[in-house]
C-alpha cells in the first residue's frame, strides 16, 4: 500500500522537520519512503511544501495533482494552494491560523484567512480545522506546532502508524526534557 | 548493507567517502552545499575537507590532492563553475593520477539561481565524462562509478545532479563501514613534462582526449546506467529519451499504461551513441524530455542524420516541450500525452479558488541587512545616488519597500559594476553592497581595482559573521574551519586598509542614527571609501524578546510597515500589530515610529 502526503505551510513554520519525523518513523517500520521538499531562498518567509511518500514501489519522490491521501497544512491560504494536489475524497488538516505576507501588510489588505476556510469547507468533506495558535497557547509552547500538527493528522488514520509509534519515534530525536511537551502536542486532537 | 533515509547531496557524500574520499573542497551554493557538509559529519578524521574562499580555488585545490594519487571531490553550484572554469579547462588536458570527481549541481527553475544553465554543455566543452543521476539511490552508486572511471582513464570527471535529485530524500541501500574502500595517495611525484601545461602538451593531450573520448562512448554505451526499458520489445514505434529527474517524472506520468520504449541516459558526455542506436531500431518517432537544454535531441538528431535513419525526434527544439524552466509530473504527463494521442490532464486552475496572498522571499524578521539597507537610503534621501548588490540574503534588500538594489549580476559584480556607472555618471553618488563571505570570494579584486583606478565610490560590506543564505557555513572572517579548527580571522578592515582604502568605519546597523551619521560622513569623502556594517546573522543569534505597540501612542500611521516591511509587523483587524512568533526584538522599528509607540518588551502594559 502507498501513502502519499503533502505537507505545506509558511518558511520557518517547521514543515520539514514534520516530514523528517513521519519518515523515520516509516523507516523504523521498514516502509520505505521518499520525499522532496522546498530548500533555499523561499525557506525565508516564501510557500514551503514537502512531498512525502511512503510504501513498496514508489520511485518518483514528488507525485501529480489529485494523489495525496491527505494535505497537513499550517496556513490557511497554502492549504488553498496545494490543494489540487489531494485526491478526490482525500482528508485535510489545516491551521486555522492565517500568517500575512509583508507584501500584503504593505498593501494594507486585511487578510485574515476565512475566505480561505470557506473554500475548504465547501471543497473538503474531511476536514480537521485546528487552531494552532490557540493550541500552542493551551500547551504552552509556541513550538510545538509540528507536533500539534502532526497528531491532528494522525487522528484522520491516513497514516500507517498510530501515536504510539510517532511517539516513540520522537523521543528517539528530541532532547528528553521536551518529550512531555511534545507528546500533550501530539495528543491535543485526541 | 543496509538502509538509511537520505538526503540526495548526503547520498553523494556517502557515496564518495564509500570510495575512499581523501580530500572535499568547495564553495557553498545551493542545491549543492550539504554534498561538502555531509561529508564533514562523517568525516573519521581521515578526511581532509574545506570550504574554499571560492570555487576556482577549491577546484584547484582538489587537482593538486589529485595529483598526488588522492581521491579528491570539489562541490559546487552551477555558476560556480563559470568561476572554476579556467582551471576545468586546463585541468581537462593535464589529468589526474588519482580520481577527482567536479560536483556541480544545476537548478532548473530557476529555483535559487541566476541562470538556468546547463553543466552537460561544460562536459563537452571541457571533454570530460560526465554523469547524471535519476534518483538518490542512483547518486549514490553513480558517485562511486565516477571514481572509478576518473581513477581509470586518469581525467577528472563531471557529477551533475539537479535540485530535485540533490534535495530529494529516499530510503536507500548503502555500504556498512567496513565495507567502505580506502585510498592511500602515493604523494607528488616530479614530472615536469606531465604537470606543467605547454602548447606541446596541449597538442598532445588533445589527440589523446579526442581518442579516450570515443573509446569512452563505446563503453557508456554498455554501463549499466544508461538503460532502455523495456530491454526487449518488438513491434514498438514510438520512444522517450529522458535522463535526471525527468525520467521519474516520466516513469510516474505512465504508471499503468502501456509505456513507449524509454532510453534513460546518465552519461550526456560522451554520449553513448551504441546504445542509442539500439533505442532508436524500429523507432518512427522520438520524444525527448529534459530540463534545461535539449542535448539529447540533438544529440538524437546527430545520430540519425549520422546513420541515415528515419525517426522523427521532438522536444523543446520542436516545441513539444516547454523552453526553460522545471519540469514535473504533470508537465511530463502532458507531453506524452500529446505525443501519445491520449487526453492531458487538466491543469487550468479551479475558477472559484479565492485569490491567494503571494509570498516573494523577505529578509528575516530582526534582519541586520534590513537597518543596514535603510540607514543608507534615509543618509541619501534627495541625493542622486546607485546602489549595486550583490549574491546573498541581501539581495533581498531589492524587495519594497526597501527597493535599495538597483543592479545584481553574480558574485562580486557590484563593486566593478559601481565604477563603472560612476566614470559614465559622475555626480552619481556609487555605492556597493558586498556580505561578508562574497567580500573573500571575488570583491577583494574589485576593490583593488577600485583603489587602483582611482574609482569614486562607497563600499559597504555587511558583515554577518556567516554564509547566511546557504545555510550559515564559515569563511575566512569567521575564524572557524570545517575540520573544526579555531583560527586567526582575517580582518576586512585590515584587509581594506592593506590595498589602501584610508577610511573604513564600522557601526552596527541596529543604531540607526549612528548608522545614517556613518554613512552621511563616510560617503561624502572623495575616492574609495568603506563601511562596515557589524551585526550578527538574526537566525544565528537568541531572539530578544518582541517588542510592543503602545496602541494609545499608536496613530496608525503605518510608517514602520511602510519604510521597514519587516515580516514582524502585521496589520490585525485593521490594527498595526507585532507577530510575535516572528519578531526578534531587533528594535529597529521603535526607532523608526515618530510617535514612540513601539517600545521593549519591559515596557508592556
Ligand atoms: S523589533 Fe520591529 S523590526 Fe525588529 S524584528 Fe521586531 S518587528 Fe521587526
Ligand atoms: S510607526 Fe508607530 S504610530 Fe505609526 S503605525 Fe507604526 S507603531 Fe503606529
Amino acid at each position: 500500500m502507498q501513502t502519499n502526503i503533502m505537507l505545506c505551510g509558511v518558511g520557518g513554520q517547521g514543515i520539514v522537520l514534520t516530514s523528517k519525523l513521519i519518515a523515520a518513523a516509516a523507516m523504523e517500520e521498514d516502509i520505505p519512503v521518499m520525499s522532496a521538499e522546498t530548500i533555499g531562498m523561499a525557506q525565508k518567509g516564501g510557500s514551503v511544501f514537502s512531498f512525502l511518500r511512503l510504501g513498496e514501489g514508489v520511485s518518483c519522490p514528488m507525485f501529480g495533482k489529485k494523489s495525496a491521501d491527505i494535505l497537513i497544512a499550517f496556513e490557511p491560504a497554502e492549504a488553498v494552494r496545494m490543494l489540487p494536489y489531494l485526491k478526490d475524497g482525500g482528508k485535510a488538516v489545516v491551521n486555522t491560523h492565517a500568517i500575512m505576507p509583508v507584501t500584503a501588510a504593505l498593501k494594507g489588505s486585511n487578510y485574515t484567512g476565512d475566505e480561505m476556510i470557506d473554500y475548504l469547507k465547501e471543497k473538503v468533506d474531511d476536514l480537521l480545522l485546528i487552531d494552532g495558535t490557540k493550541a500552542c497557547e493551551e500547551i504552552g509552547s509556541p513550538k510545538v506546532l509540528n507536533m500539534i500538527m502532526l497528531g491532528a493528522a494522525l487522528s484522520r488514520g491516513v497514516l500507517p502508524f498510530d501515536v504510539a509509534k510517532i511517539e516513540q519515534t520522537m523521543r528517539n530525536t528530541v532532547k528528553p526534557q521536551f518529550h512531555e511537551l511534545n507528546s500533550r502536542a501530539l495528543r491535543y486532537s485526541l | 548493507m543496509h538502509k538509511e533515509f537520505l538526503m540526495g547531496n548526503a547520498a553523494i557524500a556517502r557515496g564518495a567517502v564509500d570510495a575512499g574520499l581523501n580530500v572535499i573542497s568547495g564553495y557553498p551554493g545551493t542545491p549543492s552545499t550539504e554534498v561538502l557538509e555531509t561529508a564533514a559529519k562523517n568525516n573519521d578524521g581521515s578526511l581532509y575537507v574545506e570550504w574554499s574562499v571560492n570555487e576556482k580555488a577549491a577546484l584547484e585545490l582538489s587537482a593538486g590532492a589529485a595529483y598526488c594519487g588522492a581521491n579528491s571531490m570539489v562541490t559546487m553550484k552551477q555558476v560556480g563553475l563559470n568561476v572554476a572554469s579556467d582551471p576545468l579547462m586546463s585541468l581537462a588536458y593535464i589529468g589526474v593520477k588519482g580520481g577527482m570527481v567536479i560536483l556541480v549541481a544545476d537548478d532548473p527553475g530557476p529555483i535559487s539561481s541566476q541562470t538556468e544553465q546547463d553543466t552537460r554543455h561544460f562536459a563537452s566543452y571541457s571533454k570530460l565524462p560526465c554523469f547524471d543521476p535519476s534518483s538518490v539511490q542512483e547518486a549514490y552508486d553513480m558517485i562511486q562509478d565516477a571514481f572509478e572511471y576518473s581513477r581509470k582513464y586518469n581525467t577528472p570527471v563531471l557529477f551533475r545532479p539537479t535540485t530535485r535529485v540533490c534535495h530529494g530524500y529516499a530510503s536507500i541501500t548503502v555500504k556498512d563501514k567496513d565495507e567502505r574502500k580506502t585510498n592511500k595517495p602515493e604523494g607528488f611525484v616530479k614530472d615536469s613534462s606531465k604537470w606543467v601545461i605547454f602548447p606541446r602538451l596541449s597538442y598532445n593531450a588533445h589527440i589523446h582526449i579526442e581518442k579516450r573520448n570515443a573509446e569512452l562512448s563505446h563503453e557508456f554505451s554498455a554501463y549499466r546506467k544508461n538503460e532502455i526499458f523495456p530491454e526487449e520489445k518488438k513491434g514498438c514505434k514510438r520512444g522517450i529519451a529522458t535522463h535526471g529527474i525527468s525520467f521519474a517524472y516520466t516513469t510516474e506520468a505512465l504508471k499503468g499504461m502501456e509505456a513507449p520504449r524509454i532510453l534513460k541516459v546518465s552519461t550526456p558526455f560522451p554520449f553513448p551513441e551504441q546504445k542509442a542506436l539500439k533505442f532508436l531500431e524500429g523507432l518512427d518517432e522520438v520524444l525527448c524530455i529534459e530540463e534545461l537544454d535539449p542535448i539529447i535531441e540533438r544529440e538524437l538528431i546527430y545520430i540519425c542524420g549520422k546513420y541515415h535513419l528515419d525517426v522523427r525526434i521532438y522536444g523543446k527544439l520542436t516545441g513539444n516541450v516547454q523552453p526553460a524552466g522545471e519540469n514535473t509530473v504533470e508537465s511530463v504527463y502532458n507531453n506524452i500525452a500529446e505525443f501519445m494521442g491520449f487526453e492531458p490532464l487538466d491543469i487550468n486552475p479551479d475558477e472559484s479558488t479565492p485569490e491567494l496572498p503571494v509570498r516573494p522571499p523577505v529578509l528575516c524578521a530582526g534582519c541586520p541587512h534590513r537597518a543596514s539597507f535603510y540607514a543608507v537610503k534615509k543618509a541619501m534621501k534627495g541625493i542622486k545616488s546607485v546602489f549595486c548588490g550583490d549574491i546573498g540574503c541581501y539581495t533581498l534588500g531589492n524587495a519594497m519597500p526597501l527597493d535599495m538594489v538597483d543592479t545584481c549580476l553574480c558574485m562580486g559584480a557590484g563593486v566593478n559594476i559601481t565604477q563603472g556607472i560612476g566614470k559614465i555618471e559622475p555626480d552619481t553618488k556609487c555605492f556597493a553592497f558586498v556580505g561578508d563571505s562574497t567580500f573573500f570570494a571575488s570583491a577583494i579584486t574589485g576593490a583593488v581595482n577600485a583603489v587602483y583606478n582611482q574609482a569614486d565610490m562607497t563600499l559597504i560590506v555587511l558583515d554577518n559573521s556567516t554564509t547566511a543564505m546557504t545555510g550559515h557555513q564559515p569563511h575566512p572572517g569567521t575564524g572557524r574551519t570545517m575540520m573544526g579548527q579555531v583560527v586567526d580571522k582575517i580582518d576586512i578592515t585590515a584587509v581594506l586598509k592593506g590595498i589602501g582604502v584610508q577610511t573604513v568605519e564600522t557601526v552596527d546597523p541596529l543604531k540607526l542614527d549612528e548608522a545614517v551619521e556613518c554613512v552621511k560622513r563616510v560617503s561624502a569623502q572623495k575616492g574609495v571609501k568603506a563601511i562596515i556594517f557589524k551585526s550578527p546573522c538574526a537566525v544565528l543569534i537568541k531572539p530578544e524578546k518582541p517588542v510592543v505597540i503602545d496602541s494609545d501612542k499608536c496613530k496608525q500611521c503605518k510608517k514602520c510597515i511602510n519604510e521597514l516591511g519587516c515580516p514582524g509587523i502585521v496589520i490585525k483587524d485593521g490594527k498595526v500589530t507585532i507577530e510575535r512568533s516572528l519578531c526578534s526584538g531587533c528594535g529597529l522599528c521603535s526607532q523608526v515610529c515618530p510617535f514612540g509607540a513601539i517600545g521593549g518588551a519591559d515596557n508592556a502594559d
